[in-house]
């Protein structure tokens, strides 16, 4: 997979196999797992990585967060994308 | 004492059993017979008490967990549980139609170990002829069903030249990681330690050799190195501090700190036959036997790395000086660092004692 340095609209953004989001309640929150690995997810990036089933395109989940939170859609853009390529960079993500 | 810490990782050692025969086995001397193991049913229980404790990983392993025949009800029940379950096994007992029942059970990941790079080598360190072939078998059908899957070295005089292939050989499996892990001398291992013992000048090229194989392979594979002890300056955080990021349980259900825990004899551990794994970590005497850093001697009191490494490994501590508080002697702070310098710079060429149960 080559690196992206930007994600395209129509692209469906997935957690692969072995990457997995979970809350975990004793923990306090959402957690995205990985083998051997940790990461905590605060409820925005949470949020966003719900909806990263492979189903969803990237513009949708991008206006349907925009709705949710109620914010400038070009903001909620740059944030997803910033997310979710330093995700991808470390194979976390599908896009 | 501060708030209890909550445990991120669960290692399930399901068996003792195993096919293989390796001379750096890190399990104790004393294994756990067939008839003590757990049930999948209290593996179950003892699942969900662990996620209701925090923990997030669980670790199926062993021996080789594939020994058991009702491994994959096991893994099911991890996963419903809502843990990330990783598979540890040697290859060699799982079949690719186990392999696919996991997968459906919604195993999340799978670390196969290889011996060497070379076949021969390999069966010859594993003790088990064919067991090289099989290993790649298993790897082959993990990658095709789409769980990631982790190589996993266990480095040591015999393979220490051939790290660059074996990395090589983990990229040709289509492995997402690989971990490089020298050989740390508990149980079995202690025995075999002048025959594993690489030299200081290998160990050096070792180091390096990992280092560029970082750069070259960045973005392809994540290679996670674990330091080689014995030629170490400082201690490793042994499982990340005592009772503060892991447990593991053993296969009759005693629930240890760390999983060498047992050579250190004035240890009481409890079971999960008898106790609520919430109870087991916040009460047993075992796990408040090294909690925290308050215990710890000079030069760890006054150290500055105190809340780095935890003042290292207690059962190594205890293996090499007799005392399970003292400073890690890996660390050369240590009065007794002299004794790790001393048996570091002991190679024997002689047969490995294969373990055999």
């Amino acid at each position: 997979m080559a690196e992206a340095d930007a994600i395209v609209d129509d692209a469906k953004p997935r957690l692969p196999r072995g990457v997995r989001l979970t809350n975990s309640e004793a923990q306090g929150g959402w957690v995205l797992l990985a083998p051997e690995r940790i990461f905590k997810a605060d409820p925005i990036a949470a949020e966003i990585l719900k909806r990263c089933t492979g189903e969803a395109t990237f513009a949708a989940i991008v206006d349907e967060l925009a709705t949710v939170f109620n914010a400038p859609r070009q903001r909620i853009h740059a944030d997803v994308s910033k997310l979710l390529l330093g995700l991808a960079e470390k194979k976390l993500l599908e896009v | 004492m501060a708030e209890l810490p909550k445990p991120l990782g669960l290692l399930a050692e399901l068996t003792h059993r195993c096919p293989l025969g390796c001379p750096y086995c890190s399990n104790p001397l004393a294994l756990e017979p067939r008839d003590d193991e757990l049930d999948a049913g209290t593996w179950s229980r003892v699942f969900k008490e662990a996620a209701a404790l925090g923990v997030l990983h669980v670790h199926l392993s062993g021996g080789e967990p594939g020994a058991r025949r009702d491994l994959v009800d096991i893994a099911a029940n991890a996963r419903e549980a809502g843990l990330y379950t990783n598979l540890i096994t040697s290859g060699v007992g799982i079949t690719t139609r186990t392999m696919r029942d996991l997968w459906e059970a919604g195993l999340d990941h799978v670390q196969v170990s290889i011996q060497d790079a070379d076949a021969v080598s390999a069966d010859r360190i594993a003790g088990y002829r064919g067991a090289f072939q099989r290993k790649h078998a298993l790897a082959a059908e993990a990658v095709r069903l789409g769980l990631p899957l982790t190589v996993n070295l266990v480095v040591h005089r015999a393979n220490i030249e051939r790290i660059s292939d074996m990395v090589d050989l983990a990229l040709k499996l289509k492995a997402s990681r690989i971990e490089i892990a020298h050989v740390q001398y508990y149980g079995w291992a202690l025995k075999n330690r002048a025959v594993l013992m690489p030299t200081a000048e290998q160990v050096t090229r070792a180091v390096a050799a990992v280092e560029e194989l970082r750069r070259k392979h960045h973005g392809k594979i994540v290679i996670d190195a674990v330091v080689p002890d014995y030629h170490a300056r400082f201690p490793k955080p042994c499982v990340g501090g005592w009772g503060r990021r892991s447990l593991n349980v053993t296969p009759s259900g005693r629930v240890l700190p760390c999983h060498a825990a047992e050579s250190i004899p004035e240890l009481t551990f409890w079971n999960v036959r008898d106790h609520a794994l919430e109870d087991i970590w916040a009460n047993s005497p075992a796990f408040n036997a090294f909690r925290g850093t308050d215990f710890l001697p000079a030069p760890c009191a006054s150290c500055e790395r105190r809340e780095v490494d935890f003042g290292g490994c207690r059962c190594q501590a205890f293996l090499l000086t007799g005392d399970a508080r003292a400073t890690d002697p890996v660390c050369h702070l240590s009065p007794h660092h002299a004794r790790v310098v001393e048996l570091a710079a002991v190679q024997q060429d002689a047969p490995y004692t294969y373990r055999r149960m």
